[in-house]
């Protein structure tokens, strides 16, 4: 079996709430896997136990082939770990965080220093090695959060929304980043909320919602299954038509009523556009390719959750 | 061990870039008192009353309550930090480290400075004139068991709770335990009912051993039962660590 993550009705419970409700998975070796989902859907909670650092509740789990309650120590030696929240001591330089978090997995000082300087390269922060972390940008401190994940060179990289809060130049770089780990064969693990980052990323996915999984494929696997390959977004200027599922015949799958849009799902736009037109008098129409936005909404619903 | 020296390292790295603003507390300041207290305020007190000057009096008192100052500052934000601040305790978990190298790794760096702290002081002491026995060579280990006997309970309490605690800590438990357990004057002098509660502080049974040891002729029996006392803190305290940690950190 070469699954590096194996998990069967993995469950995590916080007291009578149940974050994680029985989940099965299996990664393997060199995969970039992502998990997607609302806040709340056990996405981090399923990430710290496979991080090692949340003992599980219930059913089976099994980290490069080991148990997690009793191997804990030894499979985080393997881990790299790139936390949602940064763990970066602002007060010492960015060296200094490089260097001592190497100094935790036992790598002898001059080989953490050395390393030190090869991932600040690699992450693009040389220049700021002797500065301290509290001045940086939030792009600069996750390049380091993610430089620090690798100083043990681990076989695994699980990173816990690794682009949030980021503006669009610095998403592009750490996702530059990921992808030539990807390509070195060093297997990813993430969760995200952006869609298009999963789908850069990742080859395949899981969609969690109130801790189970709702859908489980590739990008394009899940639009394939769960969506249609377009969808024509009419507008309104004032409240969308009610209109029913089956107004359009074989022409549309499925039918969204938003306060002053309809979507609808369908697998020929050009053709529906002229219908639609002369029916609806919408104001204006879209017509676009299904993404993993439109499963993930479909499968988790449009209600916020927190 | 050797896990625990890991975590150690990352104190001893902290303690590189603030180790000049700690000269102030933890030796100016015990240096001060001796002069203000044990010079100049024991000028003034009759050597019959004690049966020894002031100063010779005052001297291991301040050394006790040096060693518990030291520990009970480093053993409270620092610790609250690495779990809610800068969160090091979580960068540290998610390496091979655990939670009781996490533990010993801290309560390690506390000893060191309280160690730091008390040697310096000590040169002081000898300075003044304020040592006659070699048993005060003895002081530096007792330092330690002091040191720890706050440290441990101090860091279940401030991984535990939250840094509200701090001000009542120090202002109700640490300053009072400082002024009544016979760091400046014999705890015969409080009346009882009260005395027994300076009895069965820490900082008294450090403060009494002290005193025998930097004075010459401690008692066997004595020292062994302060000796007892303080371990049984050190303990408890390092137990009571270990749950509040985990509690805390590993969810």
């Amino acid at each position: 079996m070469d699954a590096l993550i194996h998990a069967r009705g993995l469950t995590k419970q916080f007291g009578s709430i149940t974050a994680v409700a029985g989940i099965d998975l299996d990664v393997t070796r060199g995969e970039a896997f992502g998990f997607l989902g609302p806040n709340g859907a056990g996405k981090s909670s399923t990430m710290r136990m496979i991080g090692c650092v949340s003992p599980p509740s219930g059913g089976t789990l099994r980290i490069l082939g080991l148990d997690p309650v009793k191997d804990g120590s030894a499979i985080r030696g393997r881990l790299g770990v790139v936390p949602q929240a940064d763990t970066l001591d602002n007060e010492l330089t960015v060296k200094e965080n490089l260097v001592i978090y190497g100094r935790y997995f036992g790598l002898s000082r001059a080989d953490v220093r050395k390393r030190a300087d090869e991932l600040l390269e690699f992450v693009q922060l040389s220049e700021r090695a002797d500065s301290k972390v509290e001045p940086l940008s939030g792009g600069m401190k996750r390049r380091l959060t993610i430089a620090r994940a690798l100083v043990n060179d681990p076989e695994v990289l699980l990173l816990d929304e690794p682009t949030t809060g980021l503006d669009p130049q610095a998403r592009h770089v750490v996702w530059d980043r990921l992808f030539r780990l990807k390509q070195r064969g060093v297997t990813l693990i993430l969760t995200t909320h952006y869609m298009d980052e999963a789908e850069q990323l990742c080859d395949r996915l899981v969609v969690m919602d109130g801790g189970t999984i709702a859908a489980e494929g590739s990008p394009l696997e899940l639009i394939r299954e769960y969506s249609t390959r377009e969808v024509v977004e009419l507008r309104f200027a004032g409240e969308a038509p009610e209109i029913g599922e089956d107004a359009f015949g074989d022409l549309v799958q499925r039918v969204e009523v938003l306060p002053d849009r309809l979507l609808l799902y369908t697998d020929d736009g050009d053709a529906l556009v002229p219908v639609a037109h002369e029916r609806l008098h919408p104001q204006s129409v879209l017509v676009r390719r299904s993404t993993l936005e439109d499963v993930f909404l479909r499968l988790t619903g449009r209600t916020l959750v927190d | 061990m050797e896990y625990s020296l890991r975590a150690y390292e990352y104190w001893l790295t902290v303690y590189r870039r603030v180790w000049r603003g700690t000269i102030m507390t933890s030796v100016l300041n015990p240096v001060l008192y001796l002069a203000a207290m044990g010079i100049g305020l024991g000028s003034i007190v009759k050597k019959q009353q004690l049966g020894l000057p002031y100063l010779d009096f005052v001297a291991p008192g301040l050394l006790a309550a040096v060693s518990m100052q030291v520990a009970a500052v480093e053993s409270s934000f620092p610790v609250r930090g690495a779990i809610k601040w800068n969160r090091q305790y979580f960068a540290m978990l998610a390496t091979p480290l655990r939670v009781g190298h996490l533990v010993a790794g801290h309560l390690l760096y506390v000893s060191t400075r309280v160690l730091v702290s008390v040697c310096l002081y000590l040169a002081a002491l000898a300075a003044f004139g304020a040592l006659h026995s070699w048993y005060a060579i003895l002081t530096i280990p007792l330092s330690l068991l002091i040191g720890l006997a706050f440290a441990a309970p101090i860091s279940a309490l401030s991984a535990y709770a939250d840094e509200e605690v701090f001000n009542p800590l120090f202002r109700f438990i640490v300053m009072p335990m400082f002024l009544f357990s016979g760091t400046f004057f014999p705890v015969t002098r409080i009346p009882h009912g009260l005395r027994e509660i300076a009895y069965a502080t820490p900082l008294w049974n450090g403060v009494d051993l002290a005193r025998h040891l930097t004075l010459g002729g401690p008692t066997l029996w004595r020292s062994l039962a302060h000796v007892a006392y303080l371990l049984l803190w050190v303990v408890v305290g390092v137990w009571l660590a270990r749950i509040a940690y985990r509690k805390k950190l590993v969810t």
